[in-house]
C-alpha cells in the first residue's frame, strides 16, 4: 500500500510542487536586502571596530602604559615603549597597533583598566600605503578626539550591563 | 531610392537571395543574442526574489544594464590557454558548442510566414542539430588538459545521450497527433483555441520532455556537468574572457531553444490561445494582441524560461547515478507507455471513422 502511495506521490512530482510552491512565494515576499551605502544596519554599542585612545576631559591622555593590553593582545598587534615625565607619571612614548594583525577581539579594551584603548564603531577606513596600517599613538589618539562624543556614549549605553 | 532599387536589381539573382538570407539570420541572431544577455538578468534576478533578496541593481536603472557589462568585461579579459593544452581544439571548441544553439534557430516558426527554412523535416533538423551540442562540451572537456574538465566531459556526454532517447519519445507523441514533422504544420494542427493544445492530451509528455530538455542543456538540478562543489567549474573551468563567454551563450541559446520547442509543440507556438473568442479579436486597438501573433510565442517561451529558472531556484542537484536512474528506468518507460495508450486511441478513432461511428 504505501509503495502505490509512493508511486501516486512521485508521478505526480508532489513533492516537487510542494518546493516549487516554497521559493514562488518567496517571489513575491518583501525582500530583505540592505542596499549598503545608502541603507545600514543598527550597531550595538559593543561593536569592535577601528581602535582609539582617550582623553580625560582635562585633556590628560588615559593611557599609564601598563601594558595590559599588549599582554593580552591575542595576535602580538600591539607595541608599547613607556618613559617617566618629569611630573613622574607614567606614559607611552609609543604606542602602536598593527591593523593587519589585529583580529578585532576586544580583549584590549577589556584589559584596559583606564578605559584608554577601545574600539569604536567606525569600520569604514581604508589604507592606501604600506606601512599606513600601523596605528601609531598620535594617530589614535586623533581619532579618539575626534569621535570622543560617540565613543562616550556608547560606554555609557553599555555600562549597565557590566 | 530609385538608385537604390537599381543597385539592387543589378545585383545577379544569386547573390540577391544569399543577401536576403543573410538579412534574415541576422534578423533571428541578433534578437536572440540579446535574448540570451537578458535571460542571465532574469535568471539572476528571479533566483534572487526567490532568496528574499534583490539581485543585481546597480548598473544603470534597476540594474538594466548589468548583462551589457558583464559581456563588456568578458570582451576585455585575456583567454588563457593551458599549458599541455591542445590550442586548436581548445578554441575550436567553444565555437562548436555555440554553432548548433545558432543553427536549429533557422527552422523555428516565429509566425506563419516568419521562417527561415520551412523544411519538411524541422523537427528531426533540430533534434539532430541539438545533439552536436555535447561534442563541443566533450571536445572543450578534452582540450582543456585538466582533470575535472574531462570528468565533465564524460559525464555531460553521458547525460545527454540518455536523455535524448527520451526527449525524442516525447517528440514522437505529439508527431503522433500532428501528423507531420514540420514546425508549422505542428502548430497549425493545435489551431482552435487553447483547447487543442497538444499539452492538454499529453500532458505527461510535456513534463518527460521538459525534464528531459533542463537536463540536455545541463541546468540545475541536473547540472552535474557543472557541480562546483565537485568538480569546480567542469568543462568550462579553463575557459575564460570570450571563449567562456561563447559557452554561456551556447548554452543559453539552448536553454531558449528547449523552451521555444516547448511552446511550439505543446503550446501551440505563434497560435493565440484565444482563438474563437470573437468579442476579443474584434476588439478596437488591443484586439490585435489577441490574434495570432510573434508575440504569442514569445509570451510562451518567456513562461518555460521563467520555470528554468524556477526550478535552478528550487532544487538542489541530483546526484549522477540518480540523473541516470530518472533517464533510463523513469522517464523512458513512462514515455513508451504513453506512447502505447495514445496509439491505441488514435487506432480506435481511425477505426470508429472508417466504420462510420464506431460500436455503437
Amino acid at each position: 500500500m504505501s509503495y502505490i502511495g509512493h508511486l501516486i506521490k512521485s508521478f505526480t512530482l508532489f513533492e516537487l510542487l510542494k518546493g516549487l510552491s516554497i521559493t514562488g512565494r518567496r517571489l513575491f515576499s518583501p525582500k530583505v536586502t540592505i542596499q549598503y551605502p545608502e541603507e545600514k544596519t543598527p550597531i550595538s554599542p559593543r561593536f569592535r571596530g577601528h581602535h582609539a585612545l582617550r582623553r580625560y576631559p582635562n585633556g590628560e591622555e588615559r593611557c599609564i602604559a601598563c601594558k595590559l593590553c599588549e599582554a593580552a593582545c591575542p595576535a602580538l598587534a600591539i607595541t608599547i615603549e613607556l618613559e617617566e615625565r618629569d611630573d613622574g607619571s607614567r606614559r607611552t612614548t609609543q604606542y602602536d597597533i598593527d591593523m593587519f594583525k589585529c583580529i578585532y577581539c576586544g580583549f584590549c579594551e577589556e584589559a584596559c583598566p583606564v578605559d584608554a584603548i577601545v574600539e569604536t564603531r567606525i569600520f569604514e577606513y581604508h589604507f592606501e600605503k604600506q606601512g599606513e596600517n600601523i596605528m601609531t599613538k598620535e594617530k589614535l589618539l586623533a581619532f579618539g578626539d575626534k569621535y570622543e562624543e560617540s565613543i562616550a556614549l556608547d560606554r555609557v549605553a553599555d555600562a549597565p550591563y557590566r | 531610392m530609385d538608385t537604390l532599387t537599381a543597385i539592387w536589381g543589378s545585383v545577379p539573382e544569386f547573390l540577391q537571395t544569399f543577401i536576403i538570407i543573410l538579412l534574415k539570420i541576422v534578423a533571428i541572431l541578433l534578437p536572440l543574442i540579446l535574448a540570451v544577455a537578458y535571460t542571465t538578468y532574469a535568471e539572476r534576478k528571479v533566483i534572487g526574489y526567490m532568496q528574499v533578496r534583490l539581485g543585481p541593481n546597480r548598473v544603470g536603472p534597476k540594474g538594466w544594464l548589468q548583462p551589457i557589462a558583464d559581456v563588456v568585461k568578458l570582451m576585455f579579459k585575456e583567454v588563457i590557454v593551458p599549458s599541455q593544452a591542445n590550442r586548436f581544439v581548445f578554441l575550436l571548441a567553444p565555437v562548436i558548442a555555440l554553432a548548433p544553439a545558432f543553427v536549429a534557430w533557422s527552422v523555428i516558426p516565429f509566425s506563419n510566414t516568419m521562417i527561415l527554412a520551412d523544411i519538411n523535416v524541422g523537427l528531426l533538423f533540430i533534434l539532430a542539430i541539438t545533439s552536436l551540442d555535447v561534442f563541443g562540451i566533450i571536445l572543450a572537456g578534452w582540450a582543456s588538459n585538466s582533470k575535472y574538465a574531462i570528468l565533465s566531459a564524460m559525464r555531460a556526454g553521458a547525460q545527454v545521450v540518455s536523455y535524448e532517447i527520451a526527449m525524442g519519445f516525447a517528440l514522437v507523441g505529439v508527431l503522433m497527433f500532428a501528423g507531420s514533422l514540420n514546425l508549422n504544420e505542428i502548430v497549425k494542427a493545435q489551431s482552435g483555441g487553447i483547447t487543442q493544445w497538444f499539452a492538454w492530451p499529453l500532458f505527461g509528455l510535456l513534463v518527460v520532455f521538459f525534464i528531459a530538455g533542463v537536463a540536455e542543456t545541463n541546468r540545475a538540478p541536473f547540472d552535474v556537468a557543472e557541480g562546483e562543489s565537485e568538480i569546480v567549474a567542469g568543462f568550462h573551468v579553463e575557459y575564460s574572457g570570450m571563449a567562456f563567454a561563447l559557452f554561456f551563450l551556447g548554452e543559453y541559446a539552448n536553454m531558449l531553444m528547449v523552451s521555444v520547442i516547448a511552446a511550439i509543440l505543446f503550446c501551440g507556438g505563434w497560435l493565440s490561445p484565444f482563438e474563437g473568442v470573437d468579442w476579443l479579436i474584434n476588439l478596437p486597438y488591443v484586439g490585435v494582441l489577441f490574434g495570432h501573433g510573434v508575440h504569442w510565442l514569445l509570451l510562451k517561451t518567456a513562461f518555460f524560461i521563467f520555470l528554468y529558472l524556477w526550478f535552478r531556484a528550487t532544487f538542489p542537484r541530483y546526484r549522477y547515478d540518480q540523473i541516470m536512474r530518472l533517464g533510463w528506468k523513469v522517464l523512458i518507460p513512462v514515455t513508451l507507455v504513453y506512447i502505447f495508450a495514445e496509439g491505441i486511441y488514435i487506432g480506435w478513432k481511425m477505426w470508429q471513422a472508417s466504420h462510420g461511428g464506431g460500436l455503437t
